[in-house]
């Protein structure tokens, strides 16, 4: 870790500059965003088997959306909200990643 | 030809047989792979001519698949005893040869016996692993031996040093064993080690992956923190190796070897080494070259968590642990990762006699929701409960900032040091100075006509104040202010007067470590 005089970048904690190295994983870290309630997204990757609802629908909290298999299961996603469903963002036979935006709710 | 020596002759035979492992074929795909064979592994490590190999006529018992037709020569491991620099170990080796290495119940039970000895003896244990997993057809027995592999690492953990290569790939259910153990190696394109490999996560995620990416040895040694220690060759690995093993002791009764002490080597002055600024950084590794006989220090996790730096050094021959701020990589922060990094090793310093020295120059906390949501506040808790709990010669020597929680934490007199020097450079306050100065002058400043300059009056007022060791003396925390040109000689002192330590500590069936 010599002659990294010229990498050292200005840092601050608590009001206070440092010189310092950053680290891989620190320039890497992500950044936080809030997660929007209507926003039903997929926590693994998987196929969505079976969809129970339309655009334009109305939900209720907790109301049956879709099926989706991931991981040999068969996870049901339920509506986090009532409200009405303003996006669907798969179709049945669909595979899907990881952080997919399977629906949009706009909340009542 | 007498009887006798016609068995002798016999024997040596079936020896050499066994000893061929997985033939001359498999043998040269080893070699080609950069790889040396498991017998000629722990050849390598061991003191010449002190190996001597246990169970080498081991056979597996799987009937099914067509197990029953099948020989493998010592069932895929090689288990024995020998002396490193003359200290007694045991080891196993893995060999990737005979049937990839795979582990059965038999290839596990030589694996466990020679734990055990090595429990009953009190000798350090090293584990070579090389292998393509789970024998399938053995089934459930294969599960049954890792399990009885992991159970002994656990139960050893704090007796025997624990030492792991990995040396070749090591998947699934077997990575448990070396992360249950003090201290895993790896080398650059041999080493493999994961959960789940690139097939699954790439069938299941859907996530292109190479195995060197994955779960390489730069990997491990960078980003996860699994290794210790990362080498280029399986040659300069079993350097490290021995040279760890140098520092340590045989066990959790007995104090690490002494070895003649040296004067420290390091062309460097001390005082030039630390800037007076203390937002300016420097590699704190040079503070501890000024510290220690010869100027010899061995890193632990050297990449990994690079904030803070642990490893061994030695102190008029005896083996000292060394825990120090790196204000050259994130200005010298705590954060979950480097928390881990410490406590793991002030944990082991502990349980194996060693003495701990901490140097301290840190701002604070990483800052940063990603921090928070990862779960500081317990990793961080895991340095206060290492610190506290230790009950070896515990000493800080504060070099410069010594801010909040971090002051607390980094081995303070509250958590039990025995023995608390302070540079006439430290600065021992409850945040650094211009935070300070934001909070208790908030008022003056947000009143007065140009708000900065009344902010940079008050911060040079609080810095005359409190940026400095002697508040913290005049209550005792510390206990003398010394010239950084003292510090060895008053650790060596330090040292010399705690080497008959006792603490007790209420009886207990274990702590609960915030994990």
């Amino acid at each position: 870790m010599e002659n990294k005089e010229n990498e050292y970048v200005d840092f601050v904690v608590t009001a206070r500059k440092y010189k310092t190295l950053l680290t891989e994983k620190y320039k890497n870290r992500k950044m936080w965003h809030k997660p929007f309630v209507g926003d039903v997204i997929s926590n693994l990757p998987g196929t969505i088997v079976k969809i129970y609802v339309e655009q334009g629908q109305e939900v209720e909290a907790g109301q049956l959306l879709l099926i989706h298999q991931a991981m040999k299961m068969y996870n049901r996603i339920v509506a986090p909200v009532s409200g009405v469903i303003t996006e669907l963002g798969v179709k049945e036979g669909d595979k899907i990643t990881k952080d997919h935006l399977m629906a949009k709710i706009q909340p009542k | 030809m007498t009887d006798l020596s016609k068995n002798i002759q016999a024997l040596r035979e079936k020896k050499a047989v066994v000893e061929m492992g997985g033939g001359e074929a498999a043998i040269e795909k080893q070699i080609a792979m950069g790889k040396l064979t498991a017998r000629d592994r722990i050849l390598s490590l061991l003191d010449k001519n002190s190996f001597h190999e246990y169970d080498l006529f081991v056979k597996h018992d799987g009937r099914d698949f067509g197990m029953d037709k099948k020989d493998f020569p010592g069932d895929g491991v090689v288990t024995g005893t020998g002396t490193i620099f003359g200290a007694p170990v045991c080891i196993y080796a893995q060999d990737f040869t005979v049937a990839g290495g795979s582990l059965g119940l038999q290839h596990a039970r030589k694996i466990t016996k020679i734990m055990d000895h090595a429990l009953k003896m009190k000798c350090p244990i090293i584990g070579i692993n090389d292998s393509g997993g789970a024998r399938i057809q053995e089934g459930v027995g294969a599960l049954a031996g890792y399990g009885e592999i992991f159970y002994r690492n656990t139960i050893a953990s704090g007796v025997i040093p624990q030492i792991s290569l990995i040396l070749g790939p090591c998947a699934g259910g077997a990575v448990y064993s070396p992360a249950l153990t003090d201290f895993v190696f790896v080398v650059e394109n041999i080493s493999k080690m994961f959960i789940t490999g690139p097939n699954v996560i790439k069938t299941v995620l859907g996530e292109d992956i190479s195995m060197e990416d994955l779960g390489g040895a730069r990997v491990h040694a960078e980003t996860t923190g699994n290794a210790h220690f990362y080498a280029l060759s399986e040659q300069e690995c079993f350097e490290q190796v021995k040279r760890l093993v140098s520092f340590i002791p045989w066990n959790n009764q007995q104090r690490a070897k002494t070895t003649e002490p040296k004067e420290p080597t390091a062309m460097l002055n001390i005082e030039e080494v630390v800037p007076a600024d203390p937002k300016q950084p420097y590699d704190v590794r040079d503070v501890v070259k000024c510290i220690v006989d010869d100027s010899d220090f061995l890193e632990v996790q050297e990449l990994w968590a690079a904030n803070i730096v642990v490893g061994f050094g030695r102190m008029a021959g005896e083996t000292v642990g060394f825990v120090a701020n790196q204000p050259m990589v994130l200005a010298g922060v705590l954060d979950c990762d480097s928390a881990d990094k410490a406590a793991r090793f002030i944990r082991f310093c502990d349980s194996f006699n060693i003495p701990i020295i901490t140097l301290e120059d840190m701002p604070g906390y990483l800052p940063g929701v990603d921090q928070e949501h990862a779960g500081v506040i317990r990793h961080g808790a895991k340095v206060l409960y290492a610190y506290s709990e230790a009950t070896v010669p515990k000493i800080t020597v504060i070099l410069r900032k010594a801010y909040g929680g971090g002051y607390i934490a980094m081995n303070s007199r509250h958590l039990g040091a025995d023995f608390m020097f302070a540079w006439p450079s430290a600065e021992i306050a409850v945040m650094g100075p211009e935070g300070a100065a934001n909070i208790i002058f908030r008022k003056e400043i947000m009143e007065a006509e140009d708000q900065n300059a009344m902010r940079q009056e008050k911060v040079k007022e609080y810095i005359e104040k409190f940026a400095n060791p002697y508040v913290a003396a005049s209550k005792g925390f510390i206990d003398s202010v010394i010239e950084p040109k003292e510090t060895r000689a008053l650790l060596l002192h330090a040292l010399k007067l705690s080497v008959l330590k006792e603490e007790c500590r209420p009886a207990k069936k274990h702590g609960i470590p915030p994990f």
